[in-house]
């Protein structure tokens, strides 16, 4: 899973009916000392998670469409954590 | 998934018999302020978008999920029109 950033929301009236109904955010990944990492995602929330976040992202196919509750699914990316602290030792 | 914008369509006459009927579509990947990022990929379609349109696909295996029950070779798939895209970076939390 990645660390990011929510930075948007869209809204797409014409998309697969697997999509219906969910939120649909775009995360920026970050590094561990907060900077960017490579491009912005697009990625389903099964958190309520919202612009400014920091979120736990899951970029792989099976954890992004179980997470959020549906059978397989075109949906390869989803914010499954809002992150409260990150802590590193050392 | 990814963000993205339809800059092309490709036509192929010969093709895997599960991808008969399936729009081919030459996409450019952009950021969220809509500038453009890397190659440029074929997707295949579910949503019947058109050229110049933002969209968002997805990647991998799951693109061929967006066709089920048919098993369709895709490994890029647009799942969505854009219609309104808030981007509001630099928020603090």
């Amino acid at each position: 899973m990645l660390i990011a950033r929510v930075v948007g929301e869209l809204v797409s009236t014409e998309k697969h009916p697997s999509h219906k109904s969910l939120k649909v955010l775009v995360v920026q990944p970050l590094n561990l000392d907060g900077t960017d990492s490579g491009d912005a995602l697009v990625a389903v929330d099964s958190v309520q998670a919202g612009i400014g976040d920091q979120v736990l992202v899951a970029t792989d196919g099976y954890a992004a469409f179980s997470s959020v509750g549906l059978p397989p699914s075109p949906i390869d990316i989803a914010v499954v954590g809002v992150i409260d602290r990150v802590d590193l030792s050392g | 998934m990814l963000l993205g914008k339809v800059v092309g369509r490709v036509w192929a006459t010969v093709k895997n018999p599960s991808l008969e009927g399936q729009r081919l579509l030459i996409v450019q990947p952009l950021t969220p302020e809509l500038k453009e990022t890397g190659k440029q990929l074929v997707c295949a379609d579910c949503t019947g978008a058109g050229a110049g349109e933002l969209v968002y696909y997805c990647r991998g295996r799951e693109a061929s999920y967006a066709f089920l029950p048919e098993d369709v070779p895709s490994d890029s798939t647009i799942v969505g029109i854009v219609d309104e895209l808030d981007v509001r970076r630099g928020t603090s939390c």
